[in-house]
């Protein structure tokens, strides 16, 4: 009997155990007890860990209500009714998923326009951005994909009209929409594969991808409202000045944060889960029909900017393509955010009035889109989703020149107060 | 490709305005109350004895409707189900599957219809049957022009006619445009009695589309004074934590 | 960050955040675990079954289903009744005590029955849940999967898989696989032989 080999550990007990074979400790430390944030953090920097909550939220969620839908074109709509009357707390498991949806994008859009208030795509956090973006993109399909499993008239709807966009595709286009579909129209094998989708592979996805996000992030540390380093200032043991660990500062900020999240997400579970036909559509209460299309046939309110850009661009040359492209170049226009920035300045603190004017009319005109998308496509509203259509890309393709030109403000050395 | 486009956008204008006239003919107000299960009784009591012959509600168990109405099982059995079925079913009609070929189309099921709609239409729609002799069953209504749908109800609210108004469209012509609806005849209620009774019904739809409404109302104020002492706690929390900070 | 910390304050104010999310915790687990009781669906199809026992001949027997399991229904001759309490040397737990049945059932000895003349009880042997043959005429050469039930076989129950004998009240035999009697659920006879299983009391009857 050979005594087993001693390993040189510095803990003791069960953790201590674990730390020789797992690096549990060094973890903790390195992204919670001895990650060093900025103090200066304000209101905008609640929406990233509230877009870990409603993911968490999301997961769970999603897990039970698989255990009591039915992926099938005969019995999705039925099943849903199924998990809202006859599973015990099947309604608020729903609702909870249903509400969840709708505030992911309310959290992910306003930690995203933080960072173009902050200037946090900027260098070295460029990968930051990009992954980011990334998970924006697969939070746009899982959104889609979840909304056509229902089996709604509007999912049916909107799955087709969404679909079909391929078809615009020169050449390939109709091969593609049918391999999309799995059969001549939206159908059985759709839903199935969307169902697949949505449950296993982009959420896999979406993790993955959230994880190399946060430890982007902690390789380059946090960006602040001042844009500054505050790594360059710090004390003896190397601990930067105007950096306080993120636990327990950043973990008691947050709790606090995901408290008030939590209060606005509970009322309207409880108060409203449709919000107001916003979140949950009155035509989806009818089943997929695939004869009749609803009246008024528009996407959740998270992609009606994108719709309205869609729609605001005719057709030319017997292809209806340009309208697909321009959507399709509002999201891959994100991504180059870090490099269109050319302003010394990080922070809108100190950036000049063109910055700071372009932004507000970029932000305007994404809501006023928002509103044309949800809007039949009549009377003031295509002419207004032109304009802003060509405003919201002017935000981004004019940024290396308005940036360049205008003015900017002294950077202080060491960050502006805290919250 | 150019005649194409031109045709799609006097479609879209013409379904702009047809819209906009649509729009003109606001909804009544139901006043309809989910909490009072007197009136929600009432409205199952109708439903069962009005529409259930035609309209199924497939998603309401029987036993859900006793136990949430607060009516004991039995008399469910008794004065509610006439099809033969057991209390754990769900609602489903008496009719015949080829009930399609007596009004051209499959009466639809109004599980979720008050979700669909709104309650105040199917409070609005039921208050507004008007007399058109063009129609197969004699019976037009404001806010479903075309209805397959009879006046099942006249009997109680008696008949009424259209209102027409004189106006003058786009191109200056004038045209009659349907603005309302005035009794004509009497039925066996009073009119108070008859929106009453439309209330009710409107209610319990309201109800069947989502019968635990009521319950996460009451359920959602304790999550939410819930909610508000851990908010109280964390701000405590985050005060003292990040005295630290200067 | 020099100046006096208050600890106390501290501790108190983590333990009561902490407290209250750890309830929130635990009131949030409930409608998750509680989605995994049966559902209004699963209860409806779990709804009693009635069986009108009074067409069966005696010595006859018929299966239903009830909550998905099967159940024998048994209309006993009246001899077969009568002998039951005969043979109690030969089984392993002749009083039920070891077994799973209602009171009511329990409380009326050898007959294991609301009506002796009728038994109902699960076909699920409960050796491994295979579901047993009915073997009613005693001292049968009778065979059942290639056995010989035996000169003194009283009448009852052959479980086909690792052959099981139970008697016509269920009651296993001594030194067989199954450990105990086969289980009666809860049921209620009323008027004419109407069997309703899964309750404890008859239904009043609806006018």
């Amino acid at each position: 009997m050979a005594a087993a080999p001693e390993t040189a550990g510095t803990g003791k007990g069960l953790i201590g155990w674990i730390d020789e074979r797992f690096p549990l400790t060094k973890l903790w430390k390195e992204h919670v007890a001895e990650y060093y944030a900025p103090k200066n953090f304000n209101f905008w920097y609640f929406f990233g860990a509230l877009s870990l909550v409603v993911l968490a939220n999301q997961l769970v969620t999603g897990i039970f209500l698989t255990m009591s839908y039915k992926p099938s074109a005969a019995e999705a709509f039925a099943s849903v009714e199924y998990i809202m009357r006859d599973v015990e707390w099947g309604w608020l498991i729903r609702y909870m998923h249903s509400t969840g949806a709708s505030a992911f994008f309310i959290v992910v859009y306003l930690h995203m326009f933080r960072a173009l208030l902050y200037g946090s795509h900027r260098r070295p956090r460029e990968l930051v951005w990009i992954f980011g973006c990334l998970i924006f993109l697969l939070l746009m399909a899982e959104a889609f994909m979840g909304y056509v499993l229902p089996w709604g008239n509007m999912s049916y709807w909107g799955a087709q009209v969404i679909v079909s966009l391929f078809s615009s595709l020169p050449i390939i286009g109709g091969t593609l929409v049918e391999w999309i579909r799995g059969d001549y129209n939206i159908a059985d094998p759709t839903l199935n594969r969307f169902f697949a989708l949505h449950v296993a592979a982009l959420p896999l996805a979406l993790v993955f991808l959230v994880v190399a996000h946060i430890m982007a992030l902690h390789e380059v540390g946090s960006n602040n409202p001042d844009g500054i380093d505050i790594k360059k200032y710090k004390d003896d043991k190397g601990r930067p000045l105007d950096g306080v660990p993120f636990h327990p500062y950043y973990t008691v900020k947050d709790t606090l944060g995901v408290a008030g999240f939590l209060m606005i997400f509970a009322a309207v579970i409880f108060f409203a889960p449709n919000f107001f036909g916003l979140f949950l559509e009155s035509p989806n209460f009818e089943p997929a029909n695939p004869l009749q299309t609803p009246p008024d046939i528009t996407p959740v309110w998270y992609f009606t900017p994108f719709y309205a850009m869609l729609r605001a661009i005719p057709s030319a040359f017997g292809t209806q393509v340009w309208g697909v492209m321009v959507m399709g170049a509002a999201i891959v226009v994100l991504f180059f955010v870090p490099w269109l920035d050319r302003s010394p300045v990080r922070s809108i603190r100190y950036k000049g009035p063109i910055y700071k004017t372009m932004l507000a009319v970029f932000s305007v005109s994404f809501v006023i889109l928002a509103v044309c998308g949800m809007k039949p496509p009549s009377g003031i509203y295509p002419i207004l989703a032109r304009v802003c259509t060509a405003l919201y890309f002017a935000f981004f393709l004019l940024m290396p020149w308005y940036t360049k030109f205008d003015s900017v403000q002294p950077v202080p050395e060491r960050v502006t107060g805290h919250a | 490709m150019l005649k194409a486009s031109v045709l799609i956008i006097v479609g879209l204008l013409g379904a702009g305005t047809a819209l906009a006239e649509e729009g003109e003919i606001r909804l009544l107000e139901s006043g309809a109350d989910i909490k009072s299960a007197e009136s929600l009784q009432r409205g199952a009591r109708n439903f069962m004895n009005y529409c259930s012959g035609c309209h199924s509600l497939k998603y309401l168990r029987y036993s859900r409707l006793a136990a949430d109405l607060k009516i004991p099982e039995s008399e469910v059995v008794k004065n509610l189900i006439f099809t033969g079925a057991k209390p754990f079913d769900e609602i489903s009609t008496a009719m015949p599957a080829d009930a399609t070929d007596w009004f051209g189309k499959q009466p639809p099921d109004l599980t979720l219809m008050a979700r669909e709609r709104g309650v105040d239409y199917i409070y609005s729609y039921l208050k507004s049957f008007y007399v058109d002799k063009t129609r197969p069953f004699g019976v037009n209504n404001l806010y479903l022009a075309g209805t397959a749908m009879p006046h099942v109800l006249s009997s109680l609210q008696g008949l009424q006619k259209p209102v027409y108004k004189n106006e003058k469209d786009a191109h200056g012509s004038a045209k009659m445009v349907l603005v309302g609806v005035e009794a004509m005849t009497p039925g066996a209620m009073k009119p108070e009695e008859y929106d009453q009774f439309i209330r009710d019904t409107a209610n319990f739809l309201d109800y069947a589309a989502e019968p635990i409404k009521a319950t996460r109302q009451s359920m959602g104020i304790f999550v939410m004074l819930f909610l508000l002492v851990f908010f109280v706690f964390a701000y405590l929390l985050k005060k003292e934590y990040w005295k630290d900070v200067h | 960050m020099s100046e006096e910390v208050d600890h106390s304050r501290r501790r108190l104010l983590t333990a009561a955040t902490v407290g209250t999310g750890a309830i929130g915790v635990a009131f949030a687990a409930v409608p998750f675990l509680a989605s995994w009781k049966p559902s209004a669906r699963a209860k409806a199809l779990g709804a009693p079954v009635e069986v009108d026992a009074s067409k069966l001949e005696a010595g006859q027997m018929l299966k239903v289903v009830w909550r998905g399991q099967a159940v024998f229904v048994v209309r006993r001759v009246k001899g077969a009744v009568d002998q039951l309490s005969g043979h109690d040397a030969m089984l392993a737990d002749p009083a039920s005590d070891d077994s799973v049945q209602p009171d009511y059932i329990k409380a009326t000895g050898a007959a294991r029955a609301r009506n002796p003349e009728y038994w109902v009880g699960l076909a699920v042997c409960t050796h491994l849940g295979c579901s047993p043959l009915g073997a009613f005429q005693p001292n049968d050469s009778f065979q059942v999967a290639g056995a010989d039930l035996g000169a003194n076989w009283p009448g009852g129950f052959y479980c086909p898989c690792h052959g099981s004998k139970y008697d016509l009240s269920g009651r296993v035999f001594k030194s067989m696989p199954a450990p105990k009697n086969l289980a009666v659920p809860p049921y209620a006879i009323a008027a004419n032989a109407r069997i309703v299983i899964g309750v404890d009391d008859a239904p009043k009857a609806v006018s």
